[in-house]
């Protein structure tokens, strides 16, 4: 699944960072956004795969898809009600 | 009247309202509680972590530092935590070397300095950041009053926010958590 022209209203760029700072970045700059608005998450921490679902499910927010770039890891993250 | 088209949910729609009518039912779900016991640089991540991660889950999260974790949220914490090659054979060491030999002068210093240019290396966030983290995301940093005494610390030997309390507060808190961990 790449990248079909999802509109992203707010881009975050955890690169380098570590467990747990992309969720704490995240859950952050989540709160900068109105419902149904969309993040786009670039980490670099592998356990970001598993986390940003995890944070998702935990916190009502929507995973609309997730995918490689590189040695990268990309998400959108549409903001729940 | 009810409207057709109403009627029709995503997977996602029924997803979140049995979610938030589980959560409605289960408050317990939404509240996290740990306790940090030691004072060393490696252990003062996990509960930081934790908490932080916890809070940026839109739970309540406390942590209740008491005996050697009072050293996380002391003022001086950068000086406080440290970690010793001695009696943990889980260290990773770049040599192999006898307890005797790791319990001389300047090895803990040595160890303390490795580890968090490791963690550097790793791009680990600092004990520092994690402290700011947690004060920014409302984690409650409750001093365990009983062991201040016993060390003899002010309250004014904390960080700003930290709050002070004893064993009944914590229990009150935890009872309602379906989280609490011993760290």
């Amino acid at each position: 699944m790449t990248q079909t022209q999802i509109e992203v209203d707010a881009e975050l760029d955890a690169r380098g960072l570590s467990c747990p700072m992309p969720i704490v970045k995240t859950a952050k700059a989540m709160k900068e956004l109105a419902p149904g608005q969309v993040l786009k998450l670039v980490a670099t921490d592998r356990g970001s795969v598993a986390d940003v679902p995890a944070w998702c499910t935990t916190t009502g927010n929507e995973l609309i898809e997730q995918h490689e770039e590189g040695d990268a890891f990309v998400f959108h993250l549409r903001k729940g009600a | 009247m009810l409207d057709e088209a109403k009627l029709t949910l995503t997977e996602e729609e029924v997803r979140r309202i049995v979610q938030d009518e589980l959560e409605q039912r289960d408050p317990g779900a939404r509240k996290a509680a740990f306790i940090a016991s030691k004072g060393t640089l490696d252990w003062a991540y996990p509960p930081l972590i934790l908490a932080s991660t916890a809070a940026a889950s839109g739970m309540d999260a406390s942590v209740f530092f008491t005996f050697y974790g009072l050293n996380i949220i002391h003022r001086d914490y950068e000086k406080l935590l440290k970690v010793s090659p001695l009696g943990n054979p889980a260290m990773p060491m770049p040599v192999t070397m006898p307890n005797l030999v790791l319990g001389l002068p300047g090895m803990g210093p040595t160890a303390t300095t490795m580890m968090k240019a490791k963690f550097r290396g790793k791009n680990v966030a600092t004990i520092g950041e994690l402290l700011d983290s947690a004060r920014e995301l409302d984690v409650h940093l409750i001093a365990c009053q009983m062991t201040m005494d016993v060390f003899g610390y002010d309250q004014d030997d904390f960080l700003d926010g930290v709050e002070f309390a004893g064993a009944a507060a914590f229990l009150a808190e935890a009872r309602k958590a379906h989280i609490t961990l011993f760290v």
